[in-house]
């Protein structure tokens, strides 16, 4: 091995605990074996990619927060979404919405408002026609009220 | 003669500048609504008639106004027509002295007068969807309109009611509502930014309750928040209170219905 | 159960359209209590569906995750001139429907 290549080497390692963490489990941190994630891709394999999930870095209250998720798909009959299932980090329910769509929805975008019990990491995970799983994240803190409010 | 008159007319013109000029703490070109200090998420979705929840209220509404209602078995609609040009303005001038009736309105308690005088119907709730709803439909009417009170006459004694409650401390943390909202607005408070706590948007959609709330629900949840005691709905010292925070807030446009914090 | 539906005035044939809907409701968790600490039981509307002509073009299934007067926007291909029929169901069983009219040109 050449010196220079030995340093790209060195570099990407330094990179790969990240890297390879997520790219083992596309989904953490909610174990893959978490029965609910199981109920749904019945142990399929999870790939990280073409799921877009988008939330406000910084949500000022966890009762109602902005998410839009988009699929990259041409959403044809051959090839289309058929699910994207919504899991929480934190959520006393981690499995929060499915959605399920088919060559008729044209796009495979939605927006709606969620709820957070606090500052976490929420996973959208992709059902495609098939049959693999695509899953991408975000993650959101969410504020505290400053004035306790008992009315 | 003429002379004396001009003079006393001169003394009482000092007198009504005095009163509303200098009596302001908050210059009224120095007004914010309270839409200024949201986010851009809750902004838009204020501004977005169908993704703003408090419209649903106000599509109900919209709904109760043309049902008959009571012994009298009339309608908001059979007295006052088409609410876009009748109720157009109405709340904005809104808390108000009634006359007739000795008594200072806000909008809530106007609405369940006519309930009661011409419809003959039980009056609505505080804080059920029902009152909610009807309100926030008559307020929207406002929408964009500015605010404008009166505080002459039989008012002016409320009025000085609601300044003396706005001013005074309470509370375990012994705050008065001007030492937020007068004295530092604009600042933060963890995560938030102290808002000059203008009623602009109620009945609003407040994301702490998750539902549409009066601005007298308001007013409980700042009690509430310097741990003071909450008055009991309909206390005329929440009147009082909002006929002195709609005078403040002179000029500022109605949002209703608002979305909230 | 007040509902209310938006989609575009005119969509044109063979597009995606969006459709929007928000629904009043409390979404309530099951983990609140009333003010003399009683726990609210939860009641969520856990199915939603929409069908365009007769047809489901979306479904969806809600937890208490989802926000209070819940709001959806999704797409669904511009066919033909019909109506747009949501239906849903909440925990205690209730069910509501709203429909919209669709204009294709």
């Amino acid at each position: 091995m050449k010196r220079r290549e030995f340093i790209a080497a060195a570099a990407s390692l330094a990179l790969a605990p990240g890297a390879l963490r997520a790219q083992d489990n596309p989904i953490a941190p909610i174990d893959l074996r978490d029965p609910d994630v199981q109920s749904v891709t019945k142990g399929a394999p999870i790939r990280a990619g073409r799921v877009k999930l988008e939330l406000p870095p910084l949500a000022d209250n966890g009762n109602s927060v902005a998410m839009k998720l988009t699929v990259e798909s041409p959403m044809t009959v051959q090839d289309h979404v058929r699910a994207v299932h919504l899991f929480s980090e934190r959520n006393p329910v981690r499995h929060m919405a499915a959605f399920y769509l088919g060559p008729k929805s044209g796009r495979a975008e939605i927006d709606s408002r969620i709820r957070l019990a606090g500052s976490q990491k929420i996973i959208a995970l992709a059902e495609m026609s098939d049959g693999s799983f695509w899953a991408g994240s975000a993650s959101v803190v969410v504020t505290l009220s400053a004035c306790l409010d008992e009315s | 003669m003429i002379a004396l008159r001009a003079v006393a007319a001169l003394a009482a013109l000092a007198l009504c500048a005095g009163a509303t000029a200098q009596e302001r703490a908050l210059p009224l070109e120095r007004l914010k609504p309270g839409t200024d200090f949201l986010g851009a998420d809750l902004r838009a979705l204020q501004s977005d008639d169908l993704a703003n929840p408090a419209m649903l209220w106000v599509e109900r509404g919209a709904k109760m106004w043309s049902e008959r209602a009571g012994t009298a078995g009339r309608s908001c609609a059979d007295c006052h027509q088409d609410a876009a040009r009748t109720m157009r303005g109405v709340a904005a001038s809104y808390p108000k002295f009634d006359a007739a009736r000795g008594h200072l309105f806000n909008l809530e308690s106007r609405i369940n007068a006519c309930r009661v005088e011409h419809q003959g119907a039980q009056p609505f709730k505080h804080e059920s969807d029902e009152l909610l709803s009807i309100t926030a439909y008559v307020a929207s009417q406002s929408r964009g309109l500015p605010i404008h009170v009166s505080i002459d006459g039989p008012a002016r004694a409320h009025f000085e009611a609601g300044r003396a409650a706005y001013y005074r401390r309470r509370g375990q943390m012994n705050l008065a509502c001007a030492q937020c909202h007068e004295e530092n607005w604009g600042k933060r408070l963890f995560a938030e930014t102290v808002s000059q706590g203008h009623p602009t948007a109620y009945p609003a959609y407040r994301m702490e309750w998750q539902t549409v709330g009066s601005e007298e629900r308001r007013l409980r949840a700042c009690l509430s928040g310097v741990r003071a005691e909450m008055l009991p709905y309909g206390a005329p010292e929440y009147l009082d209170l909002e006929l002195f925070l709609a005078w403040r807030a002179e000029g500022l446009k109605v949002e209703s219905p608002g979305v909230r914090r | 159960m007040a509902a209310r539906i938006q989609v575009p005035p005119q969509a044109k044939r063979g597009e995606p359209m969006p459709v929007r809907i928000i629904i009043q409701h409390p979404m309530e968790t099951g983990y609140r209590h009333d003010e003399v600490g009683h726990p609210i039981k939860r009641n969520v509307i856990r199915e939603l569906s929409c069908r365009y002509n007769g047809v489901e073009v979306f479904r969806a299934d809600l937890s208490s995750g989802i926000a209070a007067n819940p709001y959806i926007q999704f797409y669904t291909v511009a066919e033909a001139s019909g109506v747009l029929e949501f239906s849903w169901i909440d925990d205690e069983g209730v069910r509501g429907s709203e429909r919209a009219p669709v204009v294709v040109a």
